[in-house]
């Protein structure tokens, strides 16, 4: 057998030659890991709907605390931890978003406050803005267009 | 020194490797060759402010820590080859700048400290007495540089490696006792189609297959002449798959085959999984541990490879494949 007769034999080797990532492992940490950050969020909602608030303030104050905590914990050294451990489960919620823009933030802090963390504090959460934005205006023009009779009532 | 075979050299006055040294970074010191590090630091700034400037510091602490152990003045020696992974080698030359030594840039990614040896080996056998060979590498510069953030919380596939911190160099002399590098096998690119930046083994191994076996056929010499084949960083996939390349093409390496990538940290306890990698890795892995075991006569005949991986960002994201590249020297005493 010659491994690497053609770029092509080469890649089929080395994929077999490869060990795969732990999904299973990895699948579970992230779902118990997110579930819990959920649940911690879904905690501070009710709390803050028993104190009298309405729903889209306390779901706001939810968004603030979640980003103030991991933004913190990445800022220890810790998140990258809890992110390597769980994955997904992690980066997924509002709490990888957070991370996504401190993490360059800190990392590019040496090349100045305008070019370093001013340029470069979006360069991993870059594409999900622009990608989350763009989809929304596209389910928004969805919307309109199939939607007519709401916005007539709005 | 003649050109022997397809695209190797043999030196009539081979040169000695008078004294190498090293320094390692704290993940490093605390691998399984931690004790034959001339130095080792506990935390990766070093006291500086960013981790280039700490790489830059690693460097040039390094060639004053083999100055002084070797005993050559900085004035008496003729020129210094020096790289590193960082854009446009600033941690050699920043590091460097305060020397007064001619200087030559050397970009090989992490075979670059091979390709210092083999260019410092040829200098002097022509016009130089003596000759410093210095690599450096860094994981978080490193990191920063080719792929995220150091505090992003995501997870590395199994086929990653780790970039060594710290920094190997070498003093070659015209005049010494040995050990000797008396052939070099500079290497061909070779790219077998690799994209996977996450999976630099596979793509370097077939480089080192390349040279490792032109090096055989140039010289005659077959897998059992050297007590010790060495590898820069292919780690622990590269390093199988180079077993299974050579034995399809007839070599069996087995048996005296290593990897520095594989030797520098404990793959189970550290979790750098497919072991280490950067210029740092086979430069201090070699001036710190297989330079000893040849000082005390406990390998005889060594073949260094380094192999590196011709890439940057920018290619990887345009999806080219990545091109490799390894270069040899047979080191005796």
């Amino acid at each position: 057998m010659n491994p690497i007769e053609t770029p092509k034999t080469y890649q089929d080797y080395v994929d077999k030659k490869s060990p795969n990532s732990p999904i299973i492992k990895n699948c579970f940490n992230a779902f118990w890991v997110g579930g819990l950050i959920c649940s911690i969020g879904q905690i501070i909602l009710n709390i803050c709907k028993e104190r009298g608030f309405d729903t889209q303030i306390s779901g706001t104050i939810v968004s603030i605390l979640l980003i103030g905590i991991s933004a913190f914990l990445t800022g220890l050294n810790l998140f990258n931890k809890i992110g390597k451990f769980a994955g997904a489960g992690s980066l997924i919620p509002i709490t990888g978003f957070a991370n996504s823009i401190v993490s360059p933030a800190m990392e590019y802090k040496s090349e100045g406050y305008v070019m370093g963390v001013g340029g470069k504090m979006f360069t991993v959460a870059g594409p999900v803005l622009v990608f989350g934005i763009s989809t929304s205006i596209i389910v928004g023009i969805v919307y309109l267009i199939f939607n007519t009779q709401s916005i007539t009532l709005v | 020194m003649k050109k022997i075979g397809k695209q190797t050299v043999k030196f009539d006055t081979p040169p000695t490797i008078v004294d190498c040294s090293s320094i390692v970074g704290p993940k490093e010191s605390q691998g399984p060759l931690a004790k034959y590090f001339d130095k080792t630091l506990e935390d990766e700034f070093w006291g500086e402010k960013t981790w280039e400037k700490a790489e830059s510091k690693i460097i040039k602490e390094n060639i004053n820590l083999l100055i002084t152990k070797s005993g050559i003045a900085t004035n008496e020696i003729d020129c210094v080859f020096a790289g590193d992974l960082l854009n446009q080698c600033i941690s050699s030359s920043f590091g460097l700048r305060d020397e007064n030594i001619p200087f030559f840039g050397v970009f090989g990614a992490c075979s670059t400290f091979v390709e210092s040896l083999s260019l410092g080996a040829i200098a002097v056998e022509g016009f130089a007495n003596n000759v410093l060979c210095a690599t450096s590498s860094h994981f978080c510069s490193a990191e920063k540089q080719f792929r995220f953030p150091l505090e992003l919380g995501n997870q590395r596939p199994p086929t990653s490696q780790w970039t060594v911190t710290g920094s190997g160099a070498a003093i070659l002399s015209k005049n010494g006792t040995g050990p000797y590098i008396t052939h070099i096998t500079p290497g061909k690119i070779v790219d077998m189609g690799i994209k996977d930046a996450n999976n630099m083994g596979a793509a370097m191994a077939p480089a080192f297959c390349d040279t490792l076996i032109t090096h055989f056929l140039d010289t005659g010499r077959n897998p059992s002449y050297y007590d010790a084949i060495i590898s820069g960083d292919l780690g622990h996939i590269g390093k199988e798959i180079a077993i299974d390349i050579t034995k399809s093409k007839g070599y069996n390496i087995k048996s005296n085959y290593n990897d520095c990538g594989v030797l520098i940290f404990d793959k189970n306890s550290q979790d750098t999984h497919s072991g280490g990698s950067g210029c740092a890795c086979c430069g201090s892995v070699f001036s710190g541990y297989f330079f000893r075991q040849l000082k005390q006569k406990k390998l005889k005949k060594i073949l260094l490879i380094a192999t590196g991986a011709l890439m940057n960002s920018t290619s990887s994201q345009q999806g080219e494949s990545i091109p490799g590249i390894a270069h040899a020297i047979s080191i005796e005493i």
